[in-house]
């Protein structure tokens, strides 16, 4: 979504579902994986909307849905796509939204070619690295940098000679280009050139059909254009349809372009930005968002600043001028990052020194989790913190993880209970198997006991990039703490251990601002302390109310820009709890959502270049003339006094570039993109691959796979002959991963509570009657699920709520298999993602763990060294060697 | 027990024919109260599960959590939870939570218990080993590179704002990047 909208958050919020006139969920089971947030589609379906669930399994969202849709998993561009290419046919896009908020009128360089022209690849494409040149994806007459996404890809060009990325994996690394940076795009209004976006969405997708729907997804073309049908139908001036989605979507090797998919068909319909409207992600973590908007991961910052890269003589402004796009908000990144390093660097961070830039470690390439585990097997990873996560059984091949931390000298887990990742040299799979010995680990191995969420004050950022904050009961227990207490007095421990150090390696860690106040008979740190840091400070030292007044010349500090606010007037405004009974329905006055407590983003677009709604019915902001100001019912995601009638000056740069009638505010052009420049490492545009393991061809290319995804040349990682070649019959069957209302990821959380364990007891698949007589499976009996990564044993559950398809004249069965269990707790069973391979999205670097292929059959798998030599005969009965799998 | 407190006799006699109220009370029964109503104080929260983000009130007595419900203030859940917020009491207050450091030794066959100081100070000794020994100034064609990759974390998404900005912020001091979280998976 931040390649499309500028920002990589939902859209929309729950509550706003209720605005909508058609609801499709599709990559998501809301009614029993976010079964409160539900009740606003069903409020939505009193008021007579239209839901559509779209979904390999029947399930309770199903069931409560006017249309179920079961399609092989896997195949949701083809079937988006075709959505997509049913509006452009039937003339059902929305025009004048298009023409005014869209790239759709941007014309493009005359070099790119598209799939359509090269078999299933664009052009551009480096076949030995398997990586892309973007060059070739650029408008005419300009260059443009993402406002997010992979922003290194432009170093070279934009900073100038002498800064190289080495050792950069895939994604990161970019041509030698040196294409002018300036400039602006040529249109055309019309839409008819035959460069123009719209012309070139329009081609790309014209091949699919509703037949070609059918044979790729297996859906019948008859209930395919009933989508369509309720789709278009509800979109328009006074209709909106928003779209739902989870981790059906992101798990996958073109995850990315899945929700691509998906903000194309938006855009086009005129539901961005709008009552009604959307593309709500659904995470599954209280405070997902969170993490990433301050992220634990690699390759960012707070608020979406990225991580530097290695480059030669790399300075403050060489990044900024790198990675940071002319126009838009992201124009004014300097400040955002100089007031980010002041927040952390305090008065050692000067104009003279950078700022301390230089502290920062520097990337070279890909160290998403993966890399990491490979690092860990490798020897080269030595230490491991794991806190609140269960890798052991919840992360893809977790058979690959726990011989990672069997290799590491430390590890620290920080959990309530005993989960699997901290006993896994004791009694985890390669113990029982006599793989492991116990007495052969060397890894020393730390369990401390977490604090509870009743146990400590914070904020948990929602699945609407709502923070909402929670106040202590009472303190923890025993020697449990929270993560706050132990990261705090950790620092502080490591600062005392090297104070008086004149080491360079240690000025960062002494240099930290690391002064929190703390509280109660155990010292836990002030979490509103730390918020305050977050939210910043102007130059007296008050908190500061906006990231507009952000400075780059030091004089603020702030730790994350787009939270920036959330601590505004000294006033924890996550804190407030104002009942949503006496309030609007937008309820602003709940909790604070970033930007800037906007709930819909981009809802300039719920008003029409002029300023006015563009119906009644679905008014959300609009320009009140008298005032002078943008009004309505949610806050402006927009300069508030920046009138319709703006147009930016000659060389107007960031927010100032951007005019009264562009409400995609993050991007340099101010528009939604239906086709991507930069910032996408697999392509402009989304196309129809299959899966890493699949039993189908792909009937649209020649091109099996997306062609730049990551994938790992391991012999714990083995992946499945291609369709149709020997040994692709071994493992026939379509399996898809998913959770359950009464369980919670890895289960860390769930298993080892007896209510909840009581409710679901233990580990089962779901297959189809039809599949149950073709391998013998018993409902209640036990079955054996193997690929060539592992094999795990579950009860089966043989229900028609598992559909048989019909792909390419063939009949394919799915197997699902909820993926919460573990050996330890009080409800048990094999791990679901031991079956699963390491292939990723090169994006993101997310594994794809929602579309795969297995065997199954009947009886408990082997114990033992059995279980391994099971795995290996199946792995010779398909002939699998290093290379199978890995064509590009 | 007196006759005319037969519950059936109260059903077919009183104003509660159904028998669902008055009518089936025992004398038990009436005499009990909702954990809520003799709570000491009510501190809101919210949910830990999933990202829905449903409001909660915790129920709090003589410093123990006796109960938690939905906060029916909520605009987003409106008084509502899910099975694993209704069972978050258990999460919280249940028996299967450890309250004590556990220490496996390297090789070693089981685990010994640590004080919580101690275990600090060695987990700070060995954070600081790690680095030194895989510190990384620079990579072999110049390029500045001050980190290591000797040391990793994985986790954030079940934690707060607060405390997964102190990670990425100590990390990052330290130089350490590989630094992820469940949004990746």
């Amino acid at each position: 979504m931040g390649t499309s909208f500028g920002r990589g958050g939902a859209t929309t919020f729950q509550q706003d579902l209720q605005n909508s006139d058609c609801i499709v969920i599709e990559g998501s089971n809301m009614a029993e994986c976010h079964p409160v947030g539900f009740q606003w589609v069903m409020e939505a379906k009193a008021r007579g909307a239209t839901v559509i669930h779209v979904d390999p399994r029947y399930t309770r969202t199903s069931a409560l849905a006017d249309v179920h849709v079961p399609l092989r998993a896997g195949t949701d561009i083809a079937f988006l796509g075709g959505i997509i290419n049913y509006v452009f046919e039937h003339e059902k896009y929305f025009r004048e939204y298009l023409v005014s908020y869209t790239n759709a009128t941007t014309i493009i360089n005359d070099r790119y070619l598209d799939t359509e022209d090269l078999d299933g690849v664009f052009s551009g494409l480096d076949r030995e690295n398997r990586t892309y040149d973007f060059h070739t994806w650029q408008y005419e007459g300009m260059e443009v940098q993402a406002a997010s996404g992979q922003r290194d890809e432009q170093y070279q060009d934009r900073a100038g000679g002498g800064g190289t990325v080495r050792h950069a994996a895939r994604g990161e690394s970019h041509g030698s280009g040196g294409a002018a940076i300036s400039g602006d795009p040529e249109h055309d209004p019309e839409m008819l050139h035959t460069r123009c976006v719209f012309q070139v969405v329009k081609r790309h997708f014209a091949r699919y059909t509703p037949a070609v729907v059918e044979e790729i997804c297996g859906v019948p073309q008859d209930l395919f254009l009933k989508v369509c049908e309720a789709v278009t139908s509800n979109s328009g001036r006074d209709r909106t349809t928003a779209f739902v989605y989870a981790v059906g979507w992101t798990q996958h090797t073109v995850g990315v372009q899945y929700i691509r998919t998906a903000a194309i068909l938006q855009l086009l319909l005129g539901n961005i930005g709008r009552p009604g409207g959307g593309i709500m992600a659904l995470r599954g973590h209280a405070s997902i968002q969170g993490s990433t908007d301050i992220p634990t991961l690699f390759n960012l910052l707070p608020g979406y600043i990225p991580m530097p890269h290695a480059h030669e003589h790399e300075s403050l402004d060489a990044f900024i001028e790198a990675d940071a796009p002319d126009k838009g908000y992201w124009g004014n990144m300097r400040a955002y990052t100089v007031s980010l390093l002041k927040a952390w660097w305090g008065a050692s961070a000067t104009d003279e020194n950078d700022f301390c830039f230089d502290y920062l470690p520097r990337l070279t390439g890909s160290h998403s989790t993966y890399e990491t585990v490979l690092a860990q097997m490798d020897g080269s990873c030595k230490g491991y913190f794991i806190v609140g996560e269960n890798p052991a059984v919840g992360s893809a091949n977790a058979r690959m993880q726990r011989l990672g931390m069997a290799k590491l000298d430390w590890l620290v887990v920080r959990d309530f209970s005993l989960i699997e990742s901290a006993t896994w040299w004791k009694d985890g799979p390669e113990i029982e198997s006599g793989e492991l010995r116990t007495e052969d680990i060397p890894t020393e191995v730390f369990f401390f006991p977490a604090a509870a969420h009743t146990e400590k004050n914070g904020s948990f950022t929602n699945t609407q990039r709502m923070l909402q904050w929670h106040f202590m009961a009472h303190e923890p227990e025993g020697a449990a703490r929270s993560d706050l207490w132990f990261y705090y007095h950790l620092g502080r421990i490591i600062r005392q251990k090297l104070a008086g150090s004149a080491d360079p390696m240690d000025r960062p860690v002494l240099d930290l601002t690391w002064d929190y106040p703390t509280e109660g008979s155990i010292e836990e740190p002030s979490a509103e302390a730390v918020l305050a840091e977050i939210n910043g400070w102007d130059p007296e030292g008050r908190p500061l109310a906006s990231y507009q007044q952000l400075k780059d010349d030091g004089s603020t500090s702030c730790g994350c820009w787009i939270y920036c606010g959330v601590y505004a007037d000294g006033v924890n405004q996550a804190a407030r709890r104002k009942p949503w009974h006496e309030q609007n329905w937008v309820a602003n006055e709940w909790g604070w959502a970033w930007p800037a407590n906007r709930r819909i983003l981009y809802n300039r677009a719920s008003a029409d270049p002029d300023g006015k709604p563009w119906s009644e019915r679905k008014a959300l902001v609009w320009w009140d003339e008298e005032k002078a100001e943008w009004a309505g019912h949610d806050i402006a995601d927009f300069s508030s006094t920046k009138p319709p009638g703006y147009r930016p000056p000659e060389g107007a740069t960031a927010e100032d570039a951007i005019s009264g009638t562009d409400p995609f505010v993050m991007q340099p052009d101010g528009k939604g993109w239906l086709f991507v420049p930069s910032g996408l490492t697999d392509g402009p545009l989304p196309t129809h691959y299959e899966p890493q393991d699949s039993p189908f061809r792909n009937p649209l290319y020649r091109q099996q796979r997306n062609p730049v995804r990551q994938v790992f040349k391991r012999k714990e990682n083995r992946y499945h002959p291609d369709p149709e070649s020997p040994g692709s019959d071994v493992f026939p069957y379509v399996v898809t991963t998913y959770r359950l209302t009464e369980h919670h990821t890895a289960g860390g959380m769930t298993r080892w509570l007896p209510y909840l364990s009581e409710l679901q007891p233990e580990f089962f698949c779901e297959v189809s009657p039809e599949l149950a007589a073709e391998r013998g499976l018993e409902h209640m009996g036990w079955a054996t699920v193997v690929t060539a990564r592992n094999v795990i044993e579950a009860r089966v559950m043989v229900t028609e709520r598992m559909t048989p398809l019909t792909v390419q004249g063939r009949t394919v069965h799915q197997i699902g298999l909820p993926y919460h269990w573990g050996p330890n707790g009080y409800s048990t069973g094999d791990a679901a993602n031991e079956l699963v391979g390491l292939s990723l999205d090169p994006n993101v670097h997310i594994q794809e763990a929602k579309a795969f292929t297995a065997d199954i059959r009947p009886g408990r798998r082997p114990r033992g060294p059995g279980r391994g030599a099971l795995v290996e005969e199946y792995q010779r009965r398909a002939g699998i060697g290093e290379e199978t799998g890995m064509a590009i | 027990m007196a006759l005319d407190r037969w519950p059936v006799l109260r059903q077919l006699r009183g104003e509660d024919r159904l028998g669902r109220g008055a009518a089936v009370k025992s004398e038990r029964s009436e005499g009990l109260t909702p954990r809520t109503s003799s709570a000491d104080e009510v501190v809101k929260s919210i949910c830990p599960y999933c990202a829905v983000g449903c409001a909660q009130n915790v129920y709090v007595k003589d410093g123990r959590v006796v109960h938690i419900e939905g906060d029916p203030d909520s605009p987003v859940s409106r008084g509502r939870l899910c099975p694993k917020g209704s069972a978050s009491l258990q999460l919280t207050t249940g028996e299967a939570r450890l309250h004590k450091v556990l220490y496996r030794r390297p090789h070693g066959t089981d685990w010994e218990e640590l004080e919580l100081d101690r275990a600090m100070d060695m987990v700070a000794d060995r954070v600081l080993k790690t680095r030194s020994e895989t510190f990384e100034w620079e990579d072999g064609e110049g390029a500045r590179l001050r980190r290591t990759l000797g040391i990793a974390s994985l986790g954030g998404a079940t934690l707060d704002n607060e405390e997964n900005y102190l990670m990425k912020k100590l990390y990052t001091a330290l130089g350490a990047i590989q630094i992820e979280n469940q949004a990746r998976i």
